[in-house]
């Protein structure tokens, strides 16, 4: 829309739109007519006579009727009258918080709102409404409710990048209104209350999974202690010992599970907090040192040459670290020796432009080549024994993933047996 | 498109192309997710609707087809809208394709169903098909945008798709070798592993017709490949 008024330019007019459309109109007239005037002009030797006829046709086709002109200048008035309806409608988008469309009866996109754009990109106008949204179930539901002029209400849920759940809503807008044939799509986001409802059900069929293990040696250890081994000082003694440790494990496990859900709820907003990244592991290397002496390995941290400040939740990032670290120190305990390093494309490692790199490097036995893609599923273990003398709850890395996921940052294993493992965490820098 | 063309008509019928192939992308994206998790939890209804509506795919890639050569055999397009023709006809087959393999998992659930399945089995198939999703979805969005941009991060991530797909190989062969009786289970699982991977390897393709779409010459030759490098997890960036 072009903000100079259409009136006070002759070529816009009501009279030239008449013009140009009865000279479509006549245009199969007007070409006989101008053959003939070739014809008469070159052939007959009267080019005078034939071209003077020409003229006088070209000038009967632009003569319009009185009632069309009549009509198309009312038509012309009431288009002022239009714009101001579609800045109003554009203003009043605008306004809406939840992303929202403006349709007309074809299904192509009037007007779409910034947060429209923000979630499915930006929408060209005129484009039609399945070059954004491709869920054949809101389609569906959006063609009929425009065939049928009526409201229409889906439930929609996007899987991908992380999944999503939308309360769909179309209505036309007042028959009355100059501008009737309009539809407005919105899309309210309902994936809190679904994730909390999913929440319930995914944690009682995790815990009741792997809580069942421990729990049933538990039981087990009790009966002993009830019948059998009774009066037994030095059994009981051991089989405490044990109890206590599968109880600890239980502990695990649930305080693992429940900070899983905890990311999941918040998976699909991204963090906003400016975090040096410097400073953060430092503090994660100095909490874990006395853990690291303790299985006997070194710790080392070299910082980059410049600073690193990436987005992010940094009780969040301390976790990360916290558990990568943990792990080299477990898994990598032969290696005696665990580096974290962190280093931009100005340290001459490979780290693209734009991007930060946190390594965690462990001289460890290494991972198996089929094993790494998978590390980060939930409870998936390379070797379960060793896992549980580590006390390792399989959640370890697929915490790492969700955070990282959340952060839109990658995780890259990359892993040689006999030689170690590095974890490499690649952050956009802020 | 930017330009539009003197005959508006013509615009309109390059219209409907685009329309259809996303449409048909929704339906196969749908496909897809809906089979996998019918697999995952053992929902039968949920197989035999996703069995259904593969012909509604079947019948989309005719039309589109039909609608194709009508298009080419009229305005006789050049550059920029033969390549949208050929384009769409070639994206319209990989997504018949999507939508067959979908099918494919769905028939399976039924023969399976009455199996219990190892639980990191199932995470490790919804590991992949999580993948498998985000590819088809990424190259969908860039169809609609025409970017070309996407084609690295999608080849990176079939490198992602195939090195998880050898995995569950390996597991599915051990758990056949611990149990015979498992044969049977484990063997269509191989299959709905094999169906999803592939689902990654159309998305591949239509990357590579949406960057011969938009730029007019075909994606370089493959990069060639680190050893013994894996990336797991997270997003694009």
């Amino acid at each position: 829309m072009s903000s100079d008024d259409p009136e006070d330019k002759w070529w816009r007019g009501p009279w030239a739109e008449g013009a140009s459309w009865r000279l479509r109109r006549a245009r199969y007239p007007l070409f006989v007519a101008f053959v003939l005037t070739l014809v008469l002009g070159l052939r007959a030797g009267m080019p005078f006579v034939a071209f003077g006829g020409f003229v006088l046709v070209l000038l009967a086709a632009l003569v319009p009727a009185r009632s069309r002109v009549e009509r198309l200048a009312a038509r012309h008035r009431n288009r002022g009258g239009a714009d101001e309806v579609a800045a109003a409608q554009r203003a009043v988008l605008a306004a809406i918080a939840e992303p929202a469309f403006l349709l007309d009866d074809t299904c192509a996109v009037v007007e779409a709102n910034a947060a429209a754009s923000a979630l499915f990109g930006p929408v060209a106008r005129g484009a039609h409404l399945s070059a954004r949204i491709r869920s054949p179930g809101v389609l569906d539901m959006v063609r009929e409710a425009v065939a049928e002029r009526r409201t229409g209400t889906i439930e929609h849920s996007d899987r991908v990048p992380s999944e999503r759940w939308y309360q769909v809503h179309i209505a036309p807008l007042d028959e009355a209104a100059e501008d009737a044939g309009r539809f407005l799509l919105t899309f309210q986001d309902i994936t809190e209350a679904r994730r909390m409802d999913r929440m319930r059900s995914d944690f009682v069929a995790n815990a009741s999974h792997e809580l069942r293990t421990p729990l049933a040696s538990m039981t087990g250890f009790i009966e002993t202690l009830q019948g059998p081994a009774k009066e037994d000082t030095a059994a009981r003694e051991r089989f405490l010992a044990i109890m206590l440790e599968q109880a600890e494990r239980m502990g695990r496990l649930v305080e693992d599970l429940m900070s899983l859900s905890r990311l999941e709820l918040r998976a699909h907003v991204a963090p906003s907090d400016r975090i040096a990244l410097v400073g953060l592991i430092e503090h994660v290397c100095d909490a874990l040192r006395p853990q690291a002496e303790e299985l006997g390995v070194a710790l080392a941290f070299t910082p980059a040459s410049e600073e690193a400040v990436v987005l992010g939740d940094r009780d969040e990032l301390i976790q990360v670290f916290q558990n990568l670290v943990e792990n080299a120190c477990k898994y990598g305990q032969s290696g005696e020796r665990v580096e974290v390093s962190i280093a931009g494309p100005a340290d001459g490692s490979d780290t693209p432009e734009g991007m930060v790199d946190v390594a965690v490097r462990d001289y460890g036995p290494g991972i198996p080549a089929e094993h790494v893609p998978r590390l980060t599923e939930r409870f998936y273990r390379v070797d379960v024994e060793t896992s549980r003398a580590k006390k390792g709850t399989g959640l370890g890395l697929a915490i790492v993933k969700h955070i990282l996921t959340r952060h839109r940052a990658r995780l890259i294993v990359r892993s040689r047996l006999g030689e170690g493992s590095v974890f490499l965490v690649r952050f956009k820098r802020a | 498109m930017p330009q539009s063309h003197t005959v508006a008509s013509f615009d309109e019928e390059l219209q409907y192309l685009v329309r259809r192939i996303a449409e048909m992308g929704g339906v196969a994206e749908r496909i897809v997710a809906d089979s996998v998790a019918a697999l995952v939890n053992g929902d039968t209804d949920m197989a035999q609707r996703v069995i259904a509506e593969d012909a509604e795919l079947d019948r989309a890639e005719r039309e589109i087809d039909e609608r194709a050569v009508v298009v080419i055999a009229k305005r006789q397009p050049m550059a920029s809208d033969l390549r949208e023709i050929i384009g769409s006809i070639r994206i319209a087959s990989d997504l018949e394709r999507v939508g067959d393999l979908g099918k494919n998992i769905g028939k399976r659930v039924i023969a399976v169903q009455a199996m219990t399945q190892p639980k990191k089995l199932v995470r490790g198939l919804e590991h992949l098909s999580e993948l498998a999703l985000t590819q088809l979805k990424e190259v969908l969005d860039a169809y609609s945008s025409r970017s070309h941009e996407v084609a690295d991060a999608i080849r990176e991530r079939d490198e992602e798709i195939d090195a998880i797909y050898t995995s569950l190989f390996r597991e599915l062969l051990t758990y056949m070798m611990e149990d015979p009786r498992n044969i049977t289970a484990c063997t269509h699982l191989l299959f709905c592993a094999k169906n999803i991977e592939r689902i990654g390897d159309h998305a591949t393709n239509i990357a590579e017709t949406v960057y011969y779409m938009a730029t007019g010459s075909q994606l370089p030759a493959e990069r060639p490949k680190e050893d013994e490098t894996h990336s797991v997890g997270a997003t694009s960036l």
